[in-house]
């Protein structure tokens, strides 16, 4: 197998940008990704590109060019992106070609998600009496975990504080200004324990990155970050996921336990070793559960990693540097993706002043999404 | 909470009528693997189940703003309504919560399956759906 780089990142800034299509943002982030590593669009050998509510990836031919490239276009949900990723990395590690793309954008309307039973395997009533929201799920799973690992309200204030002053210094992110914790506190109530505040939105944006084989990184010179594993895994039996009528067991199995698992094994380090982590934070409850699900610390350390400053930028993990889904919105299709350009940046130092000090060596991004997806990578210097 | 003719029930197989005015949840057990889940999936792999009637409260929250509609069918006229995960011993069902104040659950509370009578849209209807209630308000 040959290994994978990351040779070229291209973002189109988060959040809404009027009269511009979500195809027109995939395309401005392709052409970036291009020029970042100063390769044209006919170079590309293939990619892999989606969407969830935006159109077909592979409509980007018509105004990128028909050069005629594989294009497979990915739907999968939340981890769209995350899919790209890893039909990228696959087209590379195989060998079967050197250099191509992955691609992810997305337009979502205003207001929560607006999905069908019957598209998720539903009865409709489930629909109808008003069960179907991925906000419930959230407040539902963090309920739970508080009660049961001690995890306190002041906790979620803090996940959402540190999104919006981190997103603050991100130029890619929707929300620029640092919110106060009793702002956050106070805010309207969405689905309890959750305030407005602690809820992304779903939004729009794109991101497009250029990987290569280890001969043709090389080749190119410049800037590379290894791309040491990328895993997608759906919901086992006993787990607890959105759009759940029913919980088997304890519900504690998760898709993003298997994944995590699954990119630490092939990539071969361990927790200890990751430098700096993008985690899905849909709201501020699901960033906590989601660093003891992918391995980070234990259940209930949470409360009190978080209360000495340990996933802040200078802390010992720092997680979600850009703000994460709170600060940038959440547009499905190019959220998972938006994690690994922020790491690429991290990584090679170019993050500005969101810049992790110390030269962070490994990197993590965790996506997680409905009916219950989870796509991970670790990305090394 | 006599009607003079029966309301219809909001899905087909979700739960069957008892004498005593209560329902009891339906759920499927696949008939080769032995596998219970809920709700009992159409057709005939799936062999009806009563699930129990009584349960814990294993999560809870409350829909507070109106959902997009479709899929939400309910009244344009909102009102918030709490939803919560029961333990029913082995499986944990998802439901509306029904007859305490919006803050008066907690996780641990003992509940019971209750009838729960809803008005949705479209041509506006009545709907009989399923419920849990904090057991002892009401006997």
């Amino acid at each position: 197998m040959s290994s994978v780089f990351i040779v070229g990142v291209g973002i189109h800034p988060f959040g809404r940008t009027e009269g511009r299509s979500g195809l027109q943002q995939g395309v401005f982030a392709v052409r970036q990704a291009l020029a970042d590593v100063g390769l044209s669009w006919a170079d590309m050998q293939f990619a892999f590109g989606g969407s969830d509510s935006a159109g077909n990836a592979d409509t980007m031919v018509s105004e990128l060019g028909p050069t005629g490239l594989q294009f497979i276009n990915v739907a999968n949900g939340c981890a769209t992106g995350g899919s790209a990723l890893f039909g990228a990395y696959s087209a590379i590690a195989s060998g079967q070609f050197d250099l191509g793309l992955a691609v992810g954008f997305d337009k979502h309307p205003r207001g929560s998600f607006d999905p069908l039973p019957r598209n998720w395997g539903l009865p409709d009533w489930y629909g109808d009496t008003g069960l179907m929201l991925t906000t419930q799920f959230f407040a539902m799973k963090i309920r739970r975990y508080m009660n049961e690992f001690g995890i306190t309200e002041p906790s979620l204030v803090r996940v959402a504080e540190k999104a919006y002053r981190n997103g603050a210094l991100a130029d890619h992110a929707w929300r620029r200004t640092p919110v106060d914790a009793e702002t956050i506190a106070t805010s309207t109530m969405v689905a309890d324990p959750l305030t407005k505040f602690m809820f992304c939105s779903p939004a729009e944006g794109g991101v497009a990155l250029v990987l290569a084989s280890e001969k043709k990184a090389r080749e190119i010179g410049g800037m590379a970050v290894r791309l040491r594993a990328a895993a997608v895994r759906s919901r086992p039996q006993g787990s607890f996921e959105v759009f759940a009528p029913m919980i088997e067991g304890d519900g504690r199995n998760s898709a993003t336990r298997l994944a995590s698992r699954a990119a630490f094994e092939i990539a071969g380090v361990d927790p200890g070793d990751v430098d700096v982590a993008q985690l899905q934070d849909t709201e501020s409850g699901a960033e906590i559960m989601h660093m003891a699900e992918n391995g980070f610390c234990a259940d209930g350390e949470q409360e009190r990693w978080l209360a000495e400053g340990r996933t802040e930028i200078g802390g010992a993990l720092p997680v979600n540097t850009d703000g994460g889904c709170l600060a940038c919105g959440e547009p499905i299709g190019a959220s998972g993706l938006r994690q690994v350009y922020e790491n690429v940046l991290q990584l090679s130092g170019r993050a500005g002043a969101r810049q992790v000090p110390g030269e962070p060596r490994i990197g993590y991004t965790h996506v997680y999404g409905a009916p219950g997806v989870s796509g991970v990578t670790i990305l090394e210097r | 909470m006599a009607s003079t003719h029966p309301i219809e029930p909001v899905g087909a197989e979700l739960f069957e009528p008892s004498t005593d005015g209560r329902i009891t949840l339906l759920g499927g057990r696949h008939r080769a693997t032995g596998r219970l889940v809920f709700p009992k999936p159409s057709g005939q792999d799936h062999e009806p189940e009563r699930l129990p009637s009584r349960g814990t409260l294993w999560s809870w929250t409350v829909q507070r703003f109106r959902p997009k509609s479709p899929p939400y069918a309910g009244p344009e006229d909102f009102e918030p309504y709490a939803v919560g995960y029961v333990d029913l011993g082995g499986l944990i069902v998802e439901g509306r919560l029904t007859g305490a104040p919006l803050d008066g659950y907690r996780i641990g509370m003992p509940m019971r399956v209750v009838p729960l009578e809803l008005m949705l849209g479209g041509p506006p209807r009545q709907v009989l759906t399923y419920a849990f209630e904090p057991e002892g308000l009401s006997e």
